[in-house]
């Protein structure tokens, strides 16, 4: 896990707060969040499990996207390798404000058991990250659960604020 | 001072060692009691040198002079019918002699036999590609030289496989350390950011036991949540994934309501 | 703030502008049906691929230096990773590796449920196969439904050992738990359900005007070009070569169970798709003739060698003596003796081998990982010059690659 502070609200937006109007677009965007088809390892497979017919992640307007143009979340999948990260950092870069990013697993949160020369520890060293889940690999359950709690964050943020690009640094 | 430490294989060592344990050895058979590999044998040593030939665990053991390793095979593919080459790697043995120990794992599917065929090459020396003669050798010798840096002459595309191109060090060599030398541990950073970010980004956490209770800037404790950086607390907090008024046109779950089915449909 | 010159070198060595027809696409290594992290560097005339150069190593954890810094029993876990889609398989590599290198013969209970788990394992890699590889070529119905028919396998999985995706359910010297309770007559509800179900995908694929043209012909691999790429598994018997190491090489029972080995001689993409299906049919066929193989067996599930196995939980907890040994076994490790193996299993993939090179230490001193997986990504090189882009996709997904063994 990263080692530095991340500040999110330094880089706010505009001071004026816009109540209604804010939760009106905040509601839309939490139940219409499109994550990317972005499977890294075995969490990939859960994420699949997910939005398949058992679990069924449509149903909270979740569609996975191919495209990091037309998604809003990154769900980091599995285990970040160094020789992945500048990738990553390519397609969270592409896609479009506002967006948001949960880590799925350990692997993404710290390295978890991978604590090898060839894994990044932790993805939040590479793009700020909004979710940790742990688990490895975590059961689809957990996974509609941070998206829940996603939503949920979403809800309170204002939608002003957003339209500054969030950076690592 | 500092403690001196043998660089030479940095791998982890058992912190007990036995003085009085004399490891058991996996019985050597003679050749000569498998049919099939005492005739393979027999019709090897009538064409090349043969150090030393054993059957270990039903599996032939064959060595051989390192640079008879293409005739070597074309002679085990085209009249011993060994038609698959299964694994080809590297042993690292620089701490004990300063060689490498190279095997090719070969399995004939026609008399259903595995055998291995080894030899030893000093550090630096090139051996030559097999690549024309299994193609499936050619993906090995790269990892082989990813990994290990083994020169392979006669290659198509000698490059690193595994690891990227501008990658310093061959991991799997002993004197590599398993979490990375300073190079790979900046790697991520230097690549994206540049060099001048290492110190804002910091060093990478290796102690996976490491709590720091008080940060809660990376942690949020469960039941504990505090606002981003804000004082630890002891207050349990029940987080619920929709806030208390209820969110429009989103149902909430009533836990009361819900219906628990005993067994799956 | 980043700098945009650091994001650059990716392509250094490409240059995607060329004076013939030609033209360069990079392919990867984030693309919904590269099955993972394939990056892929194709060279098209027209649509027609000319070259292709396969890139991997975007998932590589060195896996095999950890094996060097661990005890026997730690790396387990870790052989979960490697295919992670059927994991009890490469938990059984390594543990039969192992039991190999020190010489131990597991008592026949471990044996039934071994062999139980590796075939539920080889239904859930299947139809995992099956639902990705329909989805990639655009068959979306098949996906949910092979998904659906998986959970039931994954929920038998996951009330033996506990998880999901993540099995650890064989040990070195056995199995760590007995089979629940009602779990045959669950498994046997599941064995019932699965091959009406093969009979549905197989109505809805077989005849399929679209699905027949995107796989038949698609993909063709000779005979000589699997030998020589080392290919096996699936791979192999899709060429024409009947090579399964259950029955040739047999390991656990799997000499006294019945089962054919099918093989397809079209050598195409549309063969290995009846060939996967077919081997299901198999597997069903080989749980249900374990099954009262493991009425008759003893209850004994972990083999009897204090010097490498721990004793079972009562003795530990009422002896002394087994109480010390697992003690060291725990903390120290077991010392397999000097030698060295290399063992090879049929897992869903293909032929899974792991080379252990012991030092007569808790470590071992090499291991080397045989992954399927590495060498059917190697022949996409040569498979893929000569097909048109679309099917690019096709014959990757056919291939069954999984990167988490690729790249270990």
């Amino acid at each position: 896990m990263a080692q530095h502070k991340i500040n999110y609200l330094s880089e706010a937006g505009l001071p004026v707060a816009l109540t209604t109007v804010d939760k009106l677009v905040q509601w839309g965007r939490s139940n219409s969040l499109w994550p990317m088809t972005y499977g890294l390892a075995c969490c990939a497979i859960e994420m699949m499990a997910t939005g398949a017919s058992r679990y069924d992640f449509d149903r909270f307007g979740t569609i996975f996207r191919a495209s990091p143009r037309q998604s809003d979340v990154l769900i980091i999948a599995g285990t970040l390798t160094k020789k992945h990260a500048p990738f990553m950092r390519r397609l969270y870069d592409q896609m479009t404000e506002p967006k948001w990013v949960i880590s799925m697993g350990s692997c993404a949160n710290t390295g978890g058991m991978f604590n090898t020369y060839a894994t990044v520890q932790g993805a939040d060293r590479i793009i700020p990250v909004d979710i940790y889940l742990p688990g490895c690999a975590p059961r689809p359950e957990t996974l509609q659960y941070a998206l829940m709690l996603l939503q949920k964050k979403i809800r309170t943020e204002s939608a002003s604020k957003k339209l500054k690009p969030k950076r690592l640094v | 001072m500092r403690k001196y430490t043998d660089k030479k294989n940095v791998q982890k060592k058992p912190y007990y060692t036995d003085r009085f344990w004399v490891a058991p050895q996996i019985p050597k058979l003679d050749v000569s009691s498998d049919e099939v590999f005492a005739s393979d044998v027999e019709a090897l040593k009538a064409n090349f040198e043969i150090k030393e030939a054993y059957i270990q665990r039903g599996q032939l053991v064959v060595y051989i002079n390192a640079s008879e390793n293409v005739e070597v095979l074309t002679y085990l593919r085209d009249k011993l019918q060994y038609n698959f080459l299964s694994e080809h790697s590297a042993i690292d043995w620089l701490a004990k002699s300063g060689e490498f120990e190279i095997f090719y794992q070969m399995l004939s599917t026609s008399k259903r036999k595995r055998m291995r065929v080894k030899f030893f090459i000093k550090e630096k020396e090139p051996i030559r590609s097999v690549s024309t003669i299994y193609k499936s050798a050619d993906w090995a010798e790269r990892e082989m030289y990813d990994m290990f840096g083994v020169i392979v002459t006669g290659h198509h595309y000698m490059k690193r496989i595994l690891m990227p191109e501008d990658w310093f060090g061959h991991p799997l060599r002993k004197t590599y350390p398993l979490q990375g030398d300073e190079e790979a541990s900046w790697y991520e950073i230097d690549k994206i950011f540049g060099k001048e970010y290492r110190d804002i980004i910091g060093p990478e956490n290796r102690d996976s036991s490491r709590i720091d209770e008080d940060d809660t800037y990376n942690f949020s404790r469960i039941h504990h949540e505090v606002a981003f950086g804000a004082k630890p607390s002891k207050e349990i907090v029940e987080t619920d994934y929709q806030e208390e008024g209820g969110v429009f046109l989103v149902k909430k779950l009533k836990k009361a309501d819900s219906k628990i089915l005993e067994e799956r449909p | 703030m980043q700098k945009v010159n650091k994001l650059q070198p990716f392509f250094e060595n490409l240059v995607f502008e060329r004076d013939d027809n030609t033209m360069i696409i990079n392919f990867g290594p984030q693309h919904p049906s590269s099955h993972g992290q394939l990056r892929l560097i194709l060279e098209l005339d027209g649509e027609m691929v000319t070259k292709a150069t396969p890139d991997v190593g975007y998932l590589h954890r060195g896996m095999e230096k950890m094996a060097e810094n661990m005890i026997y029993n730690e790396f387990l876990p870790t052989t979960d990773r490697m295919d992670y889609i059927a994991a009890s398989s490469n938990n059984y590599g390594f543990a039969l590796a192992v039991e190999t290198l020190i010489g131990l013969e597991v008592p026949r209970r471990a044996k039934t449920i071994r062999m139980m788990l590796l075939e539920l394992n080889r239904i859930t890699s299947h139809l995992f196969w099956l639902a990705t590889h329909a989805l990639d070529v655009g068959a979306m119905t098949i996906f949910l439904y092979a998904f659906r028919e998986r959970e039931y396998a994954m929920d038998l999985i996951e009330e033996y050992c506990g998880a999901r995706l993540t099995h650890s359910s064989v040990r070195i010297g056995g199995v760590p738990l007995d089979l629940p309770e009602n779990w045959i007559t669950n498994l046997s509800k599941f064995l019932d359900k699965l091959p009406a179900n093969l009979a549905d995908y197989e109505g809805l694929l077989d005849q399929n005007r679209i699905w027949k043209m995107r796989l038949e012909e698609v993909g063709k691999i000779t005979p000589e070009m699997a030998q020589s790429w080392g290919c096996s598994g699936p791979m192999l018997r899709g060429s024409g070569i009947a090579w399964d190491i259950r029955k040739e090489e047999p390991y656990e029972l799997y000499d006294e169970v019945e089962f054919d080995v099918p093989v397809s001689d079209t050598f195409d993409s549309y063969g290995r798709y009846k060939l996967h299906m077919e081997e299901m049919r198999q597997s069903v066929k080989i749980i249900r003739q374990v099954i009262p193989m493991y009425y008759k067996s003893e209850p004994e599930i972990m083999a009897h060698a204090p010097k490498y196995i721990s004793a079972p939980k009562e003795q530990i907890m009422t002896q002394n003596y087994s109480l010390m040994e697992h003690f060291v076994l725990v903390t120290q490790g077991m010392r397999p003796p000097v030698g060295e193996v290399y063992v090879a299993t049929e897992s869903p993939k293909g032929e899974l081998g792991f080379y252990i090179n012991s030092q007569g230490g808790a470590y071992p001193y090499r291991l080397k990982l045989r992954a399927p997986s590495f060498w059917h990504t190697s022949i996409l090189q040569e498979l893929l010059p000569g097909h048109y882009l679309a099917d690019v996709v096709t014959i990757i997904g056919n291939a069954n690659i999984v990167f988490g063994e690729i790249d270990r």
